[in-house]
């Protein structure tokens, strides 16, 4: 990937016209380090917080950590500026700043901010955890549909179309044969039928993608919400009381400590999430499909000259893409609630793009962006239960911060595959 | 190269073919033009909506299930629902012909439609300008809020004398907008960050802003008040009715046909516009040309956010005037994409794409009540008259229409001529 900022090379000060220096990093770090100390300094809380860091009736229990406030606070502020200093001196250089360190400064202000706005009570680290896995695979599915079909060449605004598609379908297809697993087939179908209707419209008829991903969302939404009203209310005991997707404890792993209970003592949807990112990973990078994808997407004449059917290929991964989308809707309503809602997906499509966006078309980053989103959805509900001093509309609000933050200050101009949006026309 | 009809050129393998007589080109332009096409989108979706309609009937769910026996019975329900639903929609949108007796109570329900389409057709024409310049702006939804927050502050709690009040909670509640939809310009100018995400972000931030600030006494929420709701506008800062006090319709709607005409200037007739419009085309070339690409952003999207804006202080100052909470956007903010996208991102086309919106609003209403059709039906037809009008061909195919000719011109301008002569 062409990175303007990796391009000057050490020894860039002599020419330095040449040398092209990026300040966002350092200022969004120093932003970072101004709040720590507003926070943890100078609205200290001094009491001390306990992480637990397993459940009562886990095989290994760990001892209990606490933390004090006020030192943890000081000490992390200080860690902080030590990596801001370091991060101007970097960018003065004109050299990159390494992933590591932000991810060190991330981590180091997670931990001081949970510290202090904690303070006081005990914090369950594993249903912190493991919850925020639970919200976070909805969206990694979107996420994944996205990068799929983004990256053949079809931007997907429709993935909250693809996820409601697929919640109402699988309550529906559930309720009526009684089986979870024929709803959650009934999902994947049902985000194939509205991928359908997208590639069809972006590639026969070469409608803007944009317009046909945006309509799909509103279209998905009226047609769920009429027959919810119609359907659904009128005999909900038939259409919309479907059996729930188990969970399920995966013997041995789940005794692991810490990592067990988080990972593998999950609904089932969310063990289908781990393969399906692995695969995704896999097929797009490692083999010759994933091959022809990026080469449709990122060249679709060049891909047509050696013999690749540019069109048949995108229209087959939309519809792919749109499948595991559906599928992830089936979370909703067999996973999470238990029944189909009116506009139950509210948004988590949207924040799957984001994702996908943020994870700059790539299936881990945008899988690691959407389990951002799950962690801090999910922090805010565990916050409001323990008493946090902040308002709970901040700390809800915290995730888009956050994203804000970081797709200004570290990810920056992100470079989507060269042609997605642009139908490809021979003449 | 003129692109001549594929029958006679077929008819007529001879190399000078004939150019068929202008009646027929005529014709053909009157079926197959944009107009025809916009009209058939609109009664096939009306026509999918229907389907939906049948398909949920109790009563023809009850005759078709002695269909073999009595067929008759089912079609009479079909025609029952579905004219039902639609004559409902009629009345509850352009003229109510129950109170035909009374002109002023028939005609109520067009006003409505027009009072319901103000907010639509400022939010989509800040959605359509900033898709000019190639900027897609989900952040309608937190535009709104804010401009709705800040002209609500004014209007509820700062008195002033009558027209100054009205004016200045107006402005403030631009100013509101075009600071939070300039935010995503000057983001997106000064770090690249995409501007969808930061439009999504900003409208979840805005959101809960809002609903913070409208439980904060002191903020906004009314004194000696538990719930999230502001006090009510004061008397001097309401937007005035302008076709008398029984009808809702304010002075909302003439600012929207003013911002309408503005944005058609901006467009079509200043230096800014065309840069925008350059920027829109190609943002490469528009900088090779010498354009601020960047200072383009900022501008658009602090106009936009304000024409945004003023669909959220019409919903203030006009539709919530009791008091305004954290869900006063009613997704205008979504619609307005929808309204752009089927007024192509022409300002004039917005206008009618929302009184279009506007009047399918208003007839959902008395449908669900006359008809018991939830009002969800109008987004299902909706996104089918964008889908369609955005697919020509696809009409075109449904209903065996010509494909007319792109050089057509419906007075014969010197330019065409020469064309056919230098064949």
């Amino acid at each position: 990937m062409i990175d303007v900022r990796t391009a000057p090379a050490p020894g860039a000060q002599v020419a330095g016209s040449l040398a092209v220096r990026s300040w966002k990093a350092p200022i969004a770090f120093t932003v970072f380090v101004v709040a720590a100390a507003i926070l943890f300094i100078g609205l200290a809380r001094d009491a001390p917080t306990t992480f637990r860091l397993s459940n009562p009736n886990d095989a290994i229990q760990l001892p209990e950590l606490v933390l004090p406030a006020f030192a943890t606070g000081i000490i992390a502020t200080a860690i902080m500026a030590t990596i801001t200093v370091y991060a101007f001196l970097r960018a003065r250089e004109a050299r990159r700043i390494p992933l590591w360190v932000t991810t060190v400064f991330a981590i180091v202000f997670l931990v001081a901010f949970l510290t202090w706005a904690a303070a006081g009570s005990t914090l369950p680290m594993i249903g912190l955890l493991a919850g925020s896995l639970t919200v976070a695979t909805p969206l990694i599915f979107g996420s994944l549909g996205g990068v799929i079909s983004e990256r053949v060449g079809v931007v997907n605004i429709a993935i909250e179309g693809q996820l409601l598609s697929g919640a109402f379908v699988a309550a529906l297809v559930a309720s009526i044969t009684g089986n979870p697993f024929a709803g959650l087939a009934g999902a994947v179908l049902a985000g194939a039928l509205v991928s359908t209707i997208l590639a069809s419209f972006s590639i026969k008829y070469l409608v803007d993608q944009i317009i046909v991903g945006v309509v799909l969302n509103v279209l998905v939404i009226g047609l769920t919400s009429f027959l919810f009203s119609t359907l659904m209310t009128a005999d909900s005991a038939t259409f919309n009381s479907p059996a729930r997707l188990p969970r399920i404890s995966i013997p041995l792993l789940a005794d692991i400590p810490i990592l067990g209970p988080i990972l593998f003592q999950q609904s089932i949807i969310v063990y289908l999430m781990y393969i399906a990112v692995a695969a995704v990973w896999f097929a797009l990078f490692k083999t010759r499909w994933g091959l022809r994808i990026r080469a449709v997407g990122e060249h679709p004449t060049a891909a047509d000259t050696v013999g690749i059917k540019v069109r048949a290929t995108r229209f087959w991964n939309v519809l792919l893409a749109g499948a595991i989308v559906g599928g992830g809707g089936a979370f909703f309503s067999l996973a999470a609630v238990g029944s189909f809602q009116k506009e139950m997906t509210n948004g988590a499509g949207y924040i799957a793009l984001a994702a996908v966006i943020f994870g700059r078309w790539d299936p881990i980053r945008a899988t690691l962006a959407a389990l951002l989103f799950g962690f801090a959805t999910n922090l805010q509900s565990t916050l409001s239960i323990v008493g946090s001093p902040v308002p709970s509309e901040f700390m809800l609000m915290l995730p888009y911060v956050v994203t804000i933050f970081a797709v200004a200050g570290l990810v920056g101009a992100s470079r989507p595959p060269a042609a997605t949006g642009k139908p490809y026309i021979t003449s | 190269m003129t692109s001549t009809d594929q029958t006679t050129a077929g008819a007529a393998a001879a190399p000078e073919t004939p150019a068929p007589p202008r009646q027929n080109q005529i014709l053909k332009e009157i079926f197959g033009g944009s107009a025809m096409i916009s009209f058939l989108a609109i009664i096939l979706a009306l026509i999918f909506g229907g389907l939906l309609i049948v398909l949920t009937d109790p009563v023809v769910q009850q005759t078709s299930a002695y269909f073999f026996s009595r067929p008759g019975d089912t079609f009479v329900a079909i025609a029952e629902a579905v004219g039902g639903a639609y004559a409902a929609l009629f009345r509850g949108s352009v003229f109510n012909y129950l109170r035909a007796d009374e002109f002023g109570a028939a005609i109520r329900p067009l006003t409505e439609s027009l009072t319901n389409a103000t907010p639509l057709i400022a939010a989509g024409l800040g959605v359509a300008l900033a898709f000019r310049v190639g900027l897609f702006n989900i952040g309608g939804r937190g535009q709104i809020l804010i401009a709705a927050a800040a002209a609500g502050y004014v209007g509820a709690y700062v008195p002033m004398p009558p027209v100054i009040h009205l004016i200045v909670a107006l402005v403030v509640g631009l100013i509101g907008g075009a600071l939070w939809g300039g935010l995503v310009g000057l983001l997106k100018a000064r770090t690249g960050a995409h501007e969808v995400i930061v439009t999504i972000m900003l409208n979840y931030i805005a959101f809960y802003l809002i609903s913070f600030l409208l439980r904060t006494p002191g903020a906004l929420q009314a004194p000696g008040q538990s719930n999230p709701r502001s006090g009510p506008m004061l008397e001097t800062a309401v937007f005035p009715k302008i076709a008398g006090e029984e009808y809702n319709l304010n002075i909302g709607f003439i600012l929207v046909i003013v911002a309408t005409i503005y944005v058609w200037y901006l467009l079509n007739r200043s230096a800014m516009g065309f840069q925008f419009r350059a920027v829109g085309e190609n943002p490469h070339a528009a900088r090779v040309a010498g354009i601020n690409v960047e200072r383009t952003y900022i501008t658009v999207m602090v106009i936009a956010g304000a024409l945004v804006g003023l669909a959220g202080v019409q919903q203030a100052l006009g539709n919530f005037t009791g008091g305004i909470a954290a869900g006063l956007d009613a997704g205008i903010g979504f619609d307005a994409i929808t309204v752009a996208l089927l007024g192509r991102s022409k300002p004039i086309g917005v206008f009618f794409a929302g009184i279009l919106f506007g009047a399918l609003k208003a007839g959902a209403v008395t449908m669900q009540a006359a008809e018991g059709i939830p009002v969800d039906i109008v987004l299902v037809v909706q996104s089918f008259i964008v889908l369609f009008i955005a697919a020509p061909p696809l009409v075109r195919a449904l209903f065996r229409l010509p494909t007319p000719d792109p050089l057509f011109h419906w007075r014969k301008p010197q330019l065409a001529r020469k064309a056919e002569v230098t064949k």
